[in-house]
């Protein structure tokens, strides 16, 4: 049997979306028994949110103030702790993800996997290398505990109408302090967001300015999608850096992508390919977003924004 | 003397596009360009400003591989590090292997920072900086995108999902950084010539006595499965009737 420790990613008052898709992961992994973990100041809310997740048997809860911030230095020793009595340990691959679990592996001594997308046994599975262009088939050696980040966007997200229990845990770790927390600015907005949003509009470098991208921003609300860029776009400075999509960007999976403006280089292809439908908008009729696309449109953005809006409202 | 220690990954060129082998053993990499992992380029140039700003003293560039990383390192001692040490193994080298060979590394050496790039865009791992601050037991600041040093402690603005996340950390600490730190600055020719002449030490991985032994088997390399190519629309009122059409738009 597997016990599998799924760290809870959360923002002090809701659970991410991207543990509900690493709950799909865990479950896939044959005789699972999977446990989430909150580490928070006060984890009631996320943890009753994580106990309603089909398929989580139970919640366990890490109540410090030192925990009020994500800082990995602080986590880590807590969740290596914990970590010892199960044989899988899971975190989505967020900048969170990213930045905690490879600080808990060294601390357990153990080799990570890291984009995990595909659960092919108990200890096999597959992760993408070179942004994509690779997909690689990795088995972990008996007895070895499996810790691994999670390619949120492979996985759909767990149902709700689960009932796990919730337990509160202590841990002995002495936590550092050599780390502290001082703010975090966020382009937070109205829209949805980006890594969990069902339809996204991504500008590119075509936009040609910040002020241009009012026309993604217009038809993103329009369908009530989330808005993303390419990252020339995100170097010109034409939105915040949190809207890059790509190998060193976001890695999404919505119902619809909007390309507008994108060439489609392979770095961006990469953060889109599990995404249902592809729509790219694009003058250059040999750009290779076309070459992903479900639905092409060779035109010029900015004649055909206002059209493709005129004919949604048109219904 | 305070010192900044830079990982330099010899990667295949960013520009190259990358197929797996016919027999699924590995990608092909023979008469393939070769370069700097991108993000390492970026942690030398923000060790050399540092440096430049009067923070640290000296810069020294650390490749792990055979000795064609030593051309890598040449860059590096060009565009300006004071000098560079070669692990010489000719082994694959997993993340949790990388980040030991680094602990030993900044033991002998002692520096204040240690700056890596946030992944190597081959393996594209994301772990051996937290690996390295983890087994260190000093702070992380990963996903870096701005860097101000402060005498014993540095304030460290980090590219999260979120946003823009401050932290502030004791020093020595870890850094990793992120593509929007700095833009690396070109190497001059006479830089070039004069880099031939600065030190470059080659260290035996075997004196580490690190298990260099396999953890993650890698049992097959695939090509990714291709998306297939979809239709053509001629109008904006295509567009949408195709989506509605697919149950897509309401």
């Amino acid at each position: 049997m597997s016990t599998v420790l799924i760290v809870a990613e959360h923002d002090g008052y809701r659970l991410s979306a991207a543990t509900a898709r690493t709950v799909t992961c865990a479950n896939q992994i044959p005789g699972a028994a999977v446990t989430i973990v909150v580490l928070a100041a006060e984890p009631a809310a996320v943890a009753k949110e994580a106990a309603a997740l089909a398929g989580v048997q139970r919640v366990l809860t890490i109540t410090q103030a030192g925990n009020t911030h994500t800082l990995a230095a602080v986590l880590a020793p807590q969740i290596a702790e914990l970590a010892a009595g199960f044989t899988h340990l899971l975190a989505a691959s967020t900048t969170f993800g990213k930045d905690v679990l490879p600080r808990v592996a060294a601390l357990l001594n153990t080799s990570q996997i890291s984009d995990l997308m595909a659960v092919e046994g108990e200890r096999r599975f597959r992760r993408p290398i070179y942004a994509g262009n690779a997909i690689v088939t990795i088995e972990v050696p008996p007895g070895a505990k499996v810790v691994a980040t999670v390619r949120a966007a492979s996985f759909v997200a767990a149902a709700q109408g689960g009932s796990a229990a919730i337990e509160s845990a202590t841990v002995k770790a002495a936590l550092p302090r050599h780390t502290r927390f001082i703010g975090v600015e966020s382009g937070a907005t109205d829209r949805p967001d980006l890594q969990s949003a069902a339809r996204v509009v991504s500008g590119g470098r075509a936009l040609g300015s910040a002020e241009n991208f009012k026309h993604i921003y217009s038809l993103a609300d329009k369908l009530g999608a989330a808005v993303g860029a390419s990252r020339a776009a995100v170097d010109a400075g034409y939105v915040p850096n949190e809207l890059q999509v790509g190998q060193t960007g976001k890695i999404i999976a919505p119902e619809l992508y909007v390309a507008v403006g994108i060439s489609g280089a392979i770095q961006h292809l990469t953060g889109i390919k599990d995404a249902r439908t592809i729509v790219a908008i694009n003058k250059d009729a040999e750009a290779p977003i076309f070459e992903v696309a479900d639905i092409g449109l060779v035109g010029d953005l900015f004649a055909v924004l206002p059209e493709i809006e005129l004919a949604l409202a048109g219904k | 003397m305070r010192r900044v220690l830079v990982g330099v990954k010899r990667v295949v060129d960013y520009n190259v596009r990358i197929r797996v082998k016919p027999d699924g053993t590995g990608v092909a990499l023979d008469g393939v360009k070769m370069s700097i992992n991108p993000f390492d380029e970026i942690g030398l140039e923000e060790a050399l400003r540092i440096k430049e700003r009067g923070h640290a003293d000296e810069v020294v560039a650390v490749s792990i591989g055979p000795d064609d990383v030593q051309q890598q390192l040449r860059t590096a001692l060009a565009m300006g590090a004071d000098r560079a040490i070669q692990v010489r193994t000719t082994s694959a080298i997993e993340p949790l292997q990388a980040a030991r060979i680094f602990l030993q590394l900044v033991e002998k050496e002692q520096p204040s920072v240690v700056i890596l790039g946030k992944q190597a865009i081959d393996d594209d791992n994301s772990q051996t900086g937290q690996m390295l601050a983890a087994l260190w037991d000093r702070p992380q600041a990963t996903f870096a995108s701005k860097i101000e040093i402060n005498g014993a402690v540095a304030v460290v603005t980090r590219e999260v999902d979120a946003g823009l996340e401050k932290i502030e950390v004791d020093l020595p600490a870890v850094f990793t950084t992120d593509l929007r730190l700095n833009e690396p600055r070109y190497v001059k020719l006479p830089e070039i010539m004069k880099a031939k002449k600065k030190p470059l030490d080659v260290l035996d991985v075997a004196t580490l006595g690190i298990d260099l032994t396999e953890t993650l088997k890698v049992v097959k390399y695939e090509p990714p499965s291709q998306r297939t190519r979809g239709v053509m629309v001629k109008s904006a009122a295509e567009l949408v009737a195709q989506l509605r059409a697919k149950g897509i738009l309401q």
